[in-house]
C-alpha cells in the first residue's frame, strides 16, 4: 500500500509538558526531559542505577527483571554510542530489543511516523527509544503510544537528552558525593545543545552550589538568563574554583553558518588543553558526552588523562539506562494497564 | 536438617517469638555444630538486604569468618515485578569475594513464602557456580509457596493469617509480631 509519506507536524508543548511523564499514580512512564522530574526523582533514578552498575561488575551481567519484553529502538537520526548502550542496557535487564533504523526504512518508503509505530506497536512492544532530529519528537510518540508502551527520550533536537544528562549527574556523584559545593562549568557550543540543556536542568533540579556555562555570546542560547547559570566569555575565569568541566561537542556546521570565525580560534579560547584545565580545582574532573572532536574542543592529553572520566560515563550510562527503563516499565504494570 | 527442636521454645512476655539475640545464639550454635561434623567447609557468609545483613552481620563475626560479609539485594530477582514493579532500592548487592566452589550461608530474617531465597539463590547463580548453598533463617514461619526449607533455624512460629513478624535494626536488632494492618501503616 503506498501511502505519501507526510512528516507529521510537531506541535508546540502544551502547558504542561511533563506532566504526560508520569501515569495517575503518580509513578514515572516515559522518560522525556529533566524537566518536571525533581530532585526526588532524579535522585532515585541515580539510587536505581548503582545497584544496575554493580551488575556489570559480575561474571554474568544480566538480570531477568524485563525478560519477555520488547524496547524498541526508533532511531530517526544517526547515533552509535546512545544506540548502543540502550541496546546493551535492554539486553542486560534480558529484554529483547530491535533496533529501527528509521533514518534509511519505512519513512522513506511514505510510510508516516504513527503508521509506523502502530506497525511496531502491534508487534507487542512495551517501550519505544526515540531519538529524532526535531525538538518534541518523542513528545508526540508518547501522546500516540497505546497505554501500555512506554517512551525514553534519547535525544530530540536541540531540546533535550535525559538519560545522558542523569549519566553525567550519576558520574558527578561517583566523583564528588554531595551536589551542593560543588561548581560545575559547561564548555562549548551550549546553544545547539540539547545535552547542555538537560544538564543545566539537572544540576539545577539537584542543587549545584554554582552552574556555570563558558561560551562566546554566538553558541549561547537566546533565552540562557532564564537558565539558572553564571555566564562567562573567558576560560580563564570561568574555569577558577571549578570541580568539574563538562566540554560539549562542536558541530562542524558551525564553522560554516558563520557563527564561529574558525575551529582554530575556537581551540585557542574554548578548547580545554592541560593549560587551562590547570586553572581549575585540582581535583577537577573533565566530562564529555561524546563524540568529541580532539584538537576542536579538547586536547587529546586531556581527554585521555587522569582527571578525564569520558570511558567512566559510558559505561555509567548503561546503568543509568537501566535504572530509567525498570523505572518506566514499573509505572506501566498491574491496574494501570 | 539441624532444626531447633532441642530445646522448648522461650516466649518473650509480649508475644510469642524468641528474642533476636537468643534466636541468632541458637543459630551460631548449629551452625558451628555443622563446621565440626565437616558438613560445612571454609564458609562464606551472605546476608539478604536488609534484615539478613543484620543477622549475617552477627553469623560473620562469630564464626570469624577471614573474609569479608557477602550483601544481597534481590530487588532485580523478585518475581513480583510484574504486579508491583521495581521496589524502592536499598544498598546494592556486594559480593567481594568469588562464591566458585565455595560452601555459601545464605541469612535472611524471617522464611516464609520462599520466593525471597529462591530469588537469592539466582542471583547467586549470576556471580558463579557455588559448591553448597546452606540457608540460615532466625525465623522460619508458616506460609510457604516454594519448596524451601532452612537448614539452620532460629525459631519456627506459627502465625495466624495476617499475622507478620516485623524485623527492625540495626542496632540492635529487634522483632515483633503485627498484624497486617500495622504492618501497613510502618
Amino acid at each position: 500500500m503506498a501511502v505519501k509519506f507526510v512528516r507529521p507536524k510537531i506541535p508546540k508543548f502544551a502547558p504542561d509538558p511533563w506532566a504526560i511523564q508520569f501515569d495517575q499514580q503518580g509513578r514515572l512512564r516515559h522518560l522525556l526531559t529533566i524537566e518536571g522530574l525533581g530532585p526526588e526523582w532524579i535522585t532515585r533514578i541515580l539510587d536505581t542505577a548503582e545497584g544496575f552498575v554493580s551488575v556489570t561488575d559480575r561474571e554474568i551481567k544480566k538480570v531477568p527483571l524485563l525478560r519477555g519484553r520488547t524496547v524498541v529502538n526508533l532511531f530517526f537520526e544517526a547515533s552509535t554510542r546512545t544506540r548502543t548502550t540502550f541496546e546493551l542496557a535492554a539486553k542486560r535487564l534480558s529484554a529483547d530489543v530491535l533496533n529501527l533504523n528509521l533514518a534509511t526504512s519505512a519513512t522513506k518508503k511514505g510510510e508516516s511516523l504513527l503508521d509506523t509505530l502502530h506497525n511496531i506497536e502491534a508487534m507487542q512492544a512495551d517501550m519505544f527509544v526515540v531519538r529524532h532530529e526535531q525538538s518534541g519528537a518523542a513528545h508526540f510518540i508518547a501522546r500516540h503510544v497505546a497505554p501500555h508502551v512506554s517512551v525514553l527520550n534519547a535525544g530530540d533536537g536541540w531540546h533535550s537528552h535525559p538519560t545522558q544528562a542523569l549519566l553525567d549527574a550519576f558520574t558527578v556523584r561517583r566523583h564528588k558525593g554531595d551536589f551542593t559545593p560543588l561548581r560545575i562549568a559547561i564548555v562549548g557550543d551550549v546553544r545547539h545543545s540539547r545535552v547542555a540543556r538537560s544538564q543545566m536542568h539537572v544540576f539545577n533540579s539537584l542543587n549545584v552550589g554554582e552552574l556555570r556555562v563558558i561560551a562566546p555570546r554566538t553558541l549561547l542560547p537566546t533565552d540562557v538568563d532564564k537558565l539558572g547559570v553564571r555566564v562567562f566569555h573567558d576560560m580563564r575565569e570561568g574555569l577558577k574554583d571549578v570541580d568539574v568541566i563538562i566540554m560539549l561537542r562542536l558541530q562542524r556546521e558551525r564553522m560554516e553558518s558563520g557563527l564561529l570565525p574558525s575551529e582554530e580560534e575556537f581551540y585557542r579560547l574554548y578548547g580545554l588543553t592541560e593549560e587551562k584545565l590547570a586553572w581549575a580545582k585540582d581535583d577537577a574532573i573533565v566530562m564529555h558526552p561524546g563524540p568529541a572532536n580532539r584538537g576542536v574542543e579538547i586536547e587529546s592529553s586531556v581527554a585521555d588523562g587522569p582527571q578525564s572520566v569520558i570511558l567512566e560515563q559510558v559505561s555509567n550510562g548503561i546503568g543509568v539506562r537501566m535504572a530509567v527503563m525498570s523505572l518506566c516499565m514499573s509505572a506501566n504494570r498491574g491496574e494501570n494497564t | 536438617m539441624h532444626t531447633n527442636r532441642e530445646m522448648p521454645l522461650r516466649m518473650t512476655q509480649t508475644d510469642r517469638l524468641l528474642p533476636v539475640d537468643d534466636a541468632i545464639a541458637r543459630l551460631k550454635r548449629q551452625i558451628r555444630e555443622s563446621m565440626d561434623r565437616g558438613e560445612l567447609h571454609d564458609p562464606l557468609v551472605v546476608g539478604i538486604h536488609t534484615g539478613g545483613v543484620w543477622v549475617a552481620e552477627s553469623l560473620h563475626r562469630a564464626l570469624e569468618c577471614h573474609e569479608p560479609l557477602g550483601r544481597l539485594n534481590i530487588t532485580f530477582y523478585r518475581d513480583d515485578f510484574n504486579t508491583l514493579g521495581l521496589h524502592p532500592q536499598v544498598s546494592p548487592s556486594d559480593l567481594p569475594v568469588k562464591v566458585d566452589g565455595r560452601d555459601i550461608v545464605l541469612v535472611d530474617d524471617v522464611l516464609f513464602t520462599g520466593r525471597t531465597v529462591r530469588a537469592a539463590m539466582n542471583e547467586l547463580f549470576d556471580y558463579g557456580r557455588p559448591s553448597r548453598i546452606r540457608l540460615a533463617v532466625l525465623y522460619q514461619r508458616n506460609g510457604r509457596e516454594l519448596p524451601v526449607c532452612a537448614d539452620w533455624v532460629g525459631q519456627e512460629p506459627v502465625l495466624a493469617e495476617g499475622e507478620h513478624i516485623r524485623v527492625e535494626g540495626p542496632d540492635p536488632v529487634t522483632a515483633e509480631i503485627v498484624t497486617r494492618r500495622e504492618a501497613q501503616e510502618h
